[in-house]
């Protein structure tokens, strides 16, 4: 799971009573399992959708934020987190959707990257201002690690894909799209 | 028991969060009409790929509408239980799709007009709009690089598509000029700054247009006069037609989840 969420979560709120910590520690590796249902190499907290898990006496609220607008994921993601909290034992629970500060590739983690790049993904560029929308972007290709390759179809399988080439082993792939 | 139209109480911000989601439903629904009868497979999931981002950008603002108003309305209610006179989208967003020439320059119109709205709003000092921009621009950027490579194309193409492209051009035009419209009860949140004024960013608009006109050999009609009244409820017919798609499920059975 992505140290930066677990890192910045437990330092969030100062020193909470003792019981609220290890509930919410619990929390936080219960909804750290849920995995992208469109990408599952994917933990949410690879993507940067889990942004925050607080409690306060003994109320667990779990803040997601969307990736892109329409992702169809959000809904079965936020059902997802039920789930795992329920099976950690967690009943007084809510999923809030925050919309600010707005997602981006930026918070995808290093680990992510990889994960996404083994799964057969390339994934995005990092600095994802509109230079990197609308520079040439030089996509990897994420089987044979060659930089010949060339856009397909911007819009891909799903909204955070593009579709791409590779022209020296000639396999289509998925490009993650900087957002 | 369930209920098959609501009322609205449209405070100014209420009204301008309708006016946008609106906008972006009644648009997203037109980009899904073309699912499975794009002349592309890649085309086909980049229209229905792009109605899906409008889609997600109007359910944040029907969300933030239903917060404000705060009558017990949501976002389904407001997709479904409103009728044409109620709805608050421009003109263009309801214009059928005609050819996919008109389709893609019905698109780029309004794709140059929100990249710059959504990236000028991102300064909004009202937190929930300011945040809903910032996702809807970088979205909007890409909607925009996709229609604008179209209108190249099809402008600077063959014969063919050369005069369907223009004759899109001919037929939209009208229609652009309420993008940059805005009532009372819009200037009074300009003021506040919590929006931007539309009219502002007529300039920049206009040269993202001309360039891609001139570079797809198309010529930029005159600004004559211009169609409006999507805005207050007074639509064109299409826009019934539409909703009576779209709402045909909540009509039928009044109340229906799944």
């Amino acid at each position: 799971m992505a140290q930066g969420v677990t890192a910045r979560v437990v330092t969030a709120l100062g020193s909470p009573p003792a019981g609220d910590e290890a509930l919410r520690q619990k929390a936080i590796d219960a909804a750290s399992t849920v995995v992208d249902p469109e990408i599952p190499v994917l933990t949410i907290a690879d993507l940067g959708v889990l942004r925050d898990v607080t409690v306060e006496g003994g109320h667990v609220r779990v803040d997601i934020t969307p990736t892109y607008s329409g992702c169809p994921a959000m809904n079965m993601i936020a059902v997802e987190i039920d789930i795992a909290l329920s099976k950690a034992g967690i009943e007084d629970k809510e999923i809030r959707t925050v919309l600010a500060p707005a997602w981006t590739t930026d918070w995808m983690s290093e680990d992510g990257r990889r994960k996404l790049r083994e799964y057969g993904i390339a994934p995005p560029q990092p600095g994802s201002g509109r230079r990197a929308l609308f520079g040439k972007d030089v996509v990897t290709c994420p089987r044979c690690g060659s930089k010949e390759t060339h856009l397909l179809a911007e819009f891909g399988s799903t909204s955070c894909k593009a579709l791409w080439r590779c022209e020296s082993c000639r396999e289509p792939f998925d490009y993650f799209k900087c957002h | 028991m369930a209920t098959t139209s609501i009322r609205v109480s449209e405070t100014p911000l209420v009204l301008y969060a309708l006016r946008r989601a609106d906008d972006a439903l009644v648009m997203g629904h037109r980009l899904s009409e073309w699912c499975g009868h794009a002349p592309a497979l890649e085309e086909d999931m980049a229209l229905a790929n792009i109605g899906l981002d409008l889609l997600g950008q109007a359910r944040s603002l029907y969300g933030y509408a239903a917060e404000v108003e705060a009558a017990g309305n949501d976002e389904d209610d407001y997709a479904y239980l409103r009728d044409a006179p109620q709805y608050r989208n421009l003109l263009l967003a309801e214009l059928p799709n005609g050819d996919f020439a008109r389709t893609i320059l019905r698109q780029f119109f309004y794709a140059a007009f929100t990249d710059l709205y959504w990236r000028a709003v991102m300064k909004s000092s009202d937190a929930t709009l300011a945040a809903i921009a910032a996702k809807s621009e970088k979205e909007s950027a890409y909607h925009l690089r996709h229609s604008a490579e179209w209108v190249i194309r099809l402008g600077d193409g063959t014969e063919e598509s050369h005069r369907r492209a223009a004759d899109a051009v001919a037929y939209l035009w009208p229609y652009t000029g309420e993008m940059f419209e805005a009532d009372a009860a819009e200037q009074e949140l300009i003021a506040t700054g919590a929006v931007v004024d539309p009219a502002a960013l007529r300039e920049s608009w206009d040269k993202t247009v001309s360039d891609i006109l001139a570079e797809a050999t198309l010529e930029k009609p005159a600004y004559g006069w211009m169609q409006k009244g999507g805005r207050t409820g007074r639509h064109s017919e299409h826009l019934g037609h539409l909703l009576a798609v779209m709402q045909s499920v909540q009509r039928a059975y009044p109340g229906a989840t799944w």
